[in-house]
């Protein structure tokens, strides 16, 4: 135990720049998944027969093992960070379509009645009551899409990305333990920070007048 | 005022649900659509602000086709109230009132006021409530919102799905006479669906019966009541509905219509004659104009010369009872007068009829019958 607290200081400047650097790979591909999942949930909303293959389409891209993903989007991207950022960008899309989906298609159909039988246009239906209502479910999707990415983007170091992942490789080449552990370790409670951070951002959105 | 013209509304799959209804609702009144579920009353309704677009046939408001304009303004301009369920939840008390004022972008100051105007109104103190949640509301209170959200804007007509069918009938019952009294003062065109006949009979000015896509009847409450078109809303309303409201019963409803008269110049003899002829034990004596004089019974008769004129031998002092007093009225007047006849006048103070204990009988009979 000592030796690997030792190991982990005198490794302190590489592994926090390690851990930066992760940070700042996962925050791009979520925050992309974001911008471009969120909009798509809400585009098969209102085209509701896309929403089969769209949801079906994002199905099959998480069920395709993430090396595998990784080997495809190699010829495209080349090596670097740009394929690790796209493949867990892809893998993230699934739970923020799905869950924008759910949540607007969830909304009771009395209350978007009313609304509209108020004189609400689409995108005021959407803004005022849509999206606000629809939000706590969203934020669940984020949630779930930023926490594996934290765990996916470790594989980003295997194509040269950097990233904790870096650190679990090199430890498993050498048959190092206290190296693997010092990748490993942070990553996980970097995940939970994560969650836990998103969960505060859930609260904070859902309207009071829902909040349980 | 609502003109419903020709109107026709089939789905895509070719079932027609609303089969070419014409009525009009007047302004100012309070207008019930009632029937069956699958009757085509909320369709019906769903119309007047284009939820629902109809097939074929025209609908108008104060004369102007509504499928001329932009469905979003006649929206905005028209008051909608729907189950409870219709607050958003995600909006407080405030903001939920003034939705369409700030849709039609009425200035911030002019929509607290106005809200804040339309809680004194229903008697909820608009400190307490303004930023409170729908959640944190009864379902009476939150119905009470749903009224006035639908007024805030101030339109002249207001639809009104059934808004307290979800509502205890304590609640229900209070929120249909706040109704009442708002729409005295208030005075909209509001057009009310419901399927609970004692709430069209207690709100409605008029009422419009509905069955698979048509008109049945479409009359008032006391109209519908008495004249029920045959087999469907006889059925529909309860054969004997009218016995629960008993208001709407009046004494020219039961009375006998042609009581056996005589002039006051008959003699004894020949009133005993008429009576025996018509197999009744009293007559009632008018003069030439039908003016009630008195009434003479064959008691008062047994033991007189017959030949005596009636005015000498009637009793003259006779109480009497409008044609238009209820029969809650009449029996409590048989009751503490201890009578068993009972002339109607009208307002000419001529006779019209006569009810006695024993049409009041046959009257209370049919409703076992």
């Amino acid at each position: 135990m000592s030796d690997f607290i030792n190991f982990f200081l005198s490794r302190s400047n590489q592994i926090g720049n390690l851990t930066l650097q992760h940070i700042e790979l996962t925050i791009v591909a979520v925050i992309a998944a974001i911008v471009i999942g969120v909009p798509i949930g809400i585009i098969i909303t209102r085209f509701r027969r896309l929403s089969k293959y769209i949801i079906g389409l994002a199905n099959v891209v998480q069920a395709i093992p993430s090396l595998a993903l990784m080997g495809f989007l190699i010829p495209l991207f080349g090596i670097g960070s740009t394929p690790a950022i796209v493949m867990v960008f892809l893998y993230s899309l699934l739970p923020i379509i799905k869950n924008t989906f759910t949540g607007i298609t969830n909304i009771d159909s009395e209350i978007l009645e009313a609304g509209r039988g108020m004189g609400m246009t689409n995108s005021q239906l959407l803004r005022l009551i849509e999206l606000p209502l629809s939000l706590p479910v969203i934020m669940a999707g984020i949630r779930i899409a930023a926490v594996t990415a934290v765990g996916l983007m470790t594989i980003a170091a295997f194509i040269g990305a950097g990233g904790l992942g870096y650190m679990i490789f090199t430890g498993i080449q050498m048959y190092n333990t206290q190296m693997v552990l010092a990748g490993a370790i942070p990553a996980a409670i970097l995940a939970l920070i994560i969650d836990f951070i998103i969960e505060k951002i859930e609260i904070k959105v859902t309207p009071k007048g829902i909040r349980k | 005022m609502i003109e419903f013209k020709d109107v026709k509304k089939s789905y895509n799959d070719g079932k027609e649900i609303i089969k070419g209804i014409n009525f009009t609702i007047n302004s100012g009144e309070l207008f019930v659509l009632i029937g069956p579920s699958g009757c085509g009353k909320t369709t019906t309704l769903k119309m007047i602000n284009r939820l629902i677009e109809p097939t074929s046939g025209k609908i108008l408001i104060d004369g102007k086709d509504i499928t001329k304009g932009d469905p979003i303004e006649l929206r905005r301009n028209i008051g909608y109230v729907i189950q409870q369920t219709g607050l958003f939840p995600n909006m407080t008390i405030g903001q939920n009132i003034e939705i369409v004022p700030y849709l039609k972008k009425w200035p911030q100051q002019k929509r607290r006021e106005r809200t804040m105007e339309l809680l004194r109104l229903v008697g909820m103190d608009p400190e307490e409530f303004i930023n409170r949640y729908p959640n944190e509301l009864s379902g009476g209170q939150k119905q009470r919102i749903g009224v006035i959200r639908a007024l805030a804007a101030n339109p002249d007509v207001i639809l009104m799905d059934e808004p307290f069918s979800a509502l205890d009938p304590i609640t229900r019952n209070q929120l249909q006479d706040e109704l009442f009294d708002l729409q005295q003062k208030l005075n909209k065109t509001i057009v009310f669906v419901t399927h609970d006949m004692d709430e069209a009979l207690k709100l409605g000015d008029r009422i419009c019966i509905m069955k698979d896509g048509n008109i049945i009847q479409l009359d008032t409450p006391e109209e519908i009541l008495k004249n029920p078109a045959h087999g469907f809303v006889e059925n529909f309303i309860g054969k004997n509905r009218i016995w629960s409201n008993p208001d709407y019963i009046k004494a020219e409803d039961i009375m006998i219509n042609s009581p056996v008269k005589a002039n006051p110049k008959r003699t004894v003899l020949q009133a005993i004659e008429i009576m025996k002829s018509n197999k009744v034990d009293s007559i009632l004596v008018v003069d030439g104009n039908e003016k009630l004089l008195g009434i003479a019974t064959s008691k008062d008769m047994s033991k007189k010369d017959g030949n005596k004129k009636l005015e000498e031998i009637m009793e003259t002092n006779v109480i009497t009872a409008y044609n238009d007093e209820t029969i809650s009225e009449i029996l409590k007047i048989m009751d503490e007068k201890g009578i068993g006849l009972l002339p109607i006048i009208n307002k000419e103070k001529r006779l019209v009829g006569l009810i006695t204990k024993s049409s009041l009988i046959t009257v209370f009979s049919k409703l076992y019958s």
